[in-house]
């Protein structure tokens, strides 16, 4: 389909972020080298241009973070929360002054457009300190006995998919509780959290509140398994996350996992088309498909199914791919070489085991990491793209005639993070909701967040809960 | 007494899917009282008797997952009458099995039927103290539900036979969740006994799967089984529970690690519910009903 009408380009200027050539580990409130004086190089996906030079921590430097946090532990966590919770704002409130050269910095390093940034990322990173600031000084309120008392040093490990507001979600319900921290950001997406270290000054944070160690898997694997921390939160795969498990056992370590997922989202023969369009597109598209609760599996009532992938190809045939920083981006590009790999071998296989694949006519530009949307039909349980996470833009789409089959199908995978249901009739989503077992249950929308809702999976996409009065748990010595 | 009647002894048979099978081994094991007398043979249960079990517990999970919380909470009521009309015998188990005075396996009995008695009150409760709707910051219906696990191994406790039992079990099936449970190894007559309880108590078959033998033997194949979702490590020392624990993060079971009890019967607090619940949260756009907002 022709487009109705050009664009031109309207690129968010870059100017608003000033990248340093190089970054230490944030330790004890200073930018420091690593020990062995290790360096990586962290891209931008959408040009491979090199943003900037990046600490890489060994032991030895997890070991210093690690010591700074149970150092500064003991002040903060005998803080009133009145106190604690002003800290809280204050950064909410800078994150909200400086949220549009954070999303920039974000958009370049990890590859997103800056539509999602800007208007998802950034208000809910700001909204999720906001949130947990008010609860620090309400924590006998909660529903954890009078006096709940923190863990004290968090080893926290994210992800690269949202950096900064993985960073929120585990940073901010972490210091309302009266822990300290050592986070681990992705090893491709370091920077957000290193300007969140300047924020942390700009706040007056006490030095060794929060401390950043850069680094890939090995770092990780560090913090996780240092005698010290009392606490593992962990975002990412299923793999990492069960070896994590496997090194805590035996531990007093509280452990929470935010793991992966194979999202169903169902439409029922009278779901509203072009509303349940729109919905799949977000599920499986935003952010590239990069998102662990991502709808990657359409299952369609089989009377409405050519009707849906016809409105479905020609609302994927406006999508527009490109340009991150350009505010007419829908599509960015693949966060890394290694993901674009990922991704292309899964749909590789997808072809080669017979289901058919489908992609709108997209020119992919020549340098950096792309993939274009694709569609998978006449995909089985059976096949590879309906049963591994991809990760990915790429949804494989299967049928079925009765709500049951809908439910069994859509169980019928050892992830249990997100689905989502499409159909006018309230009981039907009740009915479904109730028998899907998934954390997040989407009705008639998808891909939803907020603060004050719980969100985290059934099954081997994770155990806890962050957000909302439930994330308070998997902080707190209860 | 040469006149004295000559009892007659009770067959200890294990308590799966709400029947009564010996172990499909065909193994048993000797169970003394603390002294060392001989009290009964009971079954020595095996991998396959742990995997029947799971097979039982899973078969049960929908409808037991699916009956109502007041359904639940009646059942959970009924076993602490059953158990009271035998109170009796429970009390002279427990007093063999743990070389317990008359008085003190009576007040270890009766702490265990108060317990029924107080998870049986939880079933339709805990959703709306760990539940509730969300304020999300737009147009959206958003509630989060508490929801069982699924099928939850147990290790019983091995020193309290029955209260301690009563204590771990209950909190498990209140909720929904099915249970495979070890009973205490040395002890494991209180624990045998009670499936003729809860055979007895309207309870669907396989809710409560109760296997005896050697606790680290059928521990381990529950920890390493695909379709169990979560493992109360109550009844492990130090070495084998961490060894269960690395054995369960294959399918990421939830696992609620052993913590010293000093008095089982003391009130509990809602962990052991909670250690084995998932919360779901549902959205819903909430629409709106036209350009002035209002419906009043």
């Amino acid at each position: 389909m022709a487009p109705a009408f050009e664009y031109a380009p309207a690129p968010e200027s870059r100017a608003i972020v000033d990248i340093a050539p190089s970054y230490g580990l944030f330790i004890d409130g200073e930018f420091t080298e690593a020990a062995d004086g290790k360096v990586f190089k962290t891209v931008s996906p959408s040009t491979e241009e090199v943003l900037s030079e990046v600490a890489e921590a060994g032991e030895a430097d997890v070991d210093r973070a690690v010591k700074a946090a149970r150092k500064a532990f003991e002040k903060w966590s005998a803080l009133p929360g009145s106190e604690r919770a002003k800290y809280l704002f204050r950064i909410a409130r800078i994150i909200q002054e400086r949220s549009r050269e954070l999303a920039v910095l974000e958009t370049l390093d990890n590859g997103k457009p800056i539509k999602e940034t800007r208007d998802a990322d950034l208000p809910l990173v700001a909204a999720h300190f906001f949130y947990y600031a008010g609860w620090a000084d309400k924590l006998g309120h909660a529903g954890f006995g009078a006096n709940p008392q923190p863990l004290g040093v968090a080893g926290q490990v994210i992800p690269w998919n949202f950096p900064l507001l993985m960073l929120a979600w585990k940073i901010a319900p972490a210091l309302a509780t009266g822990n300290t921290v050592v986070l681990k950001p992705a090893e491709t997406t370091p920077l957000s959290a290193l300007f969140f270290a300047d924020i942390c000054r700009q706040a007056g944070l006490p030095k060794g509140v929060v401390n950043i160690v850069t680094g890939d898997g090995r770092t990780g694997a560090a913090l996780i398994a240092h005698p010290d921390v009392n606490k593992v939160a962990f975002t990412g795969s299923t793999a990492v996350g069960k070896e994590i498990a496997r090194t805590v056992a035996g531990t007093r370590k509280k452990l929470t996992l935010e793991l992966g997922g194979k999202g169903a989202n169902i439409v029922f023969d009278d779901a509203p088309i072009d509303q349940a369009v729109e919905g799949i597109v977000g599920g499986i598209f935003f952010n590239q498909g990069q998102v662990c609760c991502a709808g990657s599996r359409l299952l369609v009532q089989e009377s409405i199914h050519d009707e849906l992938l016809d409105s479905l190809k020609r609302r994927l045939s406006t999508l527009r791919l490109g340009d991150p920083l350009d505010k007419n981006t829908d599509i960015g590009a693949i966060n890394s070489a290694e993901q674009l790999a990922r991704i292309t071998a899964l749909a590789d296989q997808g072809e080669a085991e017979g289901a058919e694949r489908w992609s709108p006519a997209c020119e992919l530009p020549s340098t950096g990491y792309w993939f274009a949307p694709t569609l998978f039909t006449n995909v089985t349980q059976a096949h590879t793209v309906a049963r591994d996470e991809i990760f990915g833009p790429v949804l494989s789409v299967l049928t079925f005639r009765t709500p049951d089959e809908a439910v069994a199908k859509a169980n019928n995978t050892p992830y249990g993070l997100s689905a989502g249901i499409w159909t006018e009739k309230g009981s039907r989503i009740l009915a479904v909701a109730n028998k899907l077992r998934a954390g997040v249950v989407w009705s008639n929308t998808f891909n939803k967040f907020d603060p004050t809702s719980p969100f985290g999976g059934y099954k081997e996409s994770g155990f806890g809960r962050e957000g909302g009065r439930h994330g308070l748990e998997a902080y707190l010595d209860v | 007494m040469s006149d004295a009647r000559l009892s007659v002894f009770k067959t200890y048979k294990l308590y799966v899917g709400g029947k009564f099978p010996r172990s499909e081994s065909g193994r048993v094991y000797e169970v003394t009282d603390s002294k060392g007398k001989w009290l009964a043979n009971a079954p020595l249960s095996s991998r396959k008797d742990a995997r029947d079990a799971v097979v039982a517990a899973r078969k049960a999970f929908g409808a037991w997952s699916g009956a109502t919380a007041y359904n639940r909470g009646q059942i959970l009521y009924r076993i602490a009458e059953m158990l009271e009309g035998r109170r009796d015998q429970y009390v002279a188990e427990v007093a063999d099995a743990e070389g317990l005075s008359k008085s003190k396996a009576s007040l270890q009995v009766d702490a265990a039927i108060d317990r029924w008695v107080w998870y049986a009150g939880w079933t339709d409760k805990i959703a709306q103290v760990v539940g509730g709707g969300n304020p999300v910051a737009g147009p959206f219906f958003n509630l989060s539900s508490p929801e069982p696990t699924g099928v939850v191994a147990v290790l019983a406790p091995q020193e309290s036979s029955f209260l301690g039992l009563v204590s771990v079990v209950a909190p498990v099936i209140a909720t929904g969740n099915t249970a495979v449970v070890i009973a205490s190894e040395k002890s494991p007559l209180p624990a045998l006994s009670l499936g003729e309880v809860l055979a007895t108590s309207d309870l669907p078959g396989g809710v409560v799967n109760v296997l005896s033998g050697r606790t680290a033997e059928i521990a381990a194949p529950l920890a390493a089984h695909q379709d169990v979702n979560a493992i109360d490590l109550a009844g492990a020392d130090e070495a084998l529970a961490k060894e269960l624990e690395i054995a369960a993060a294959d399918n990421l079971k939830r696992v609620l690690r052993p913590q010293p009890v000093d008095d089982w019967s003391a009130t509990p607090g809602t962990e052991r519910l909670t250690a084995f619940l998932e919360t779901k949260t549902v959205w819903h756009p909430t629409g709106s009903l036209g350009a002035s907002g209002s419906s009043y």
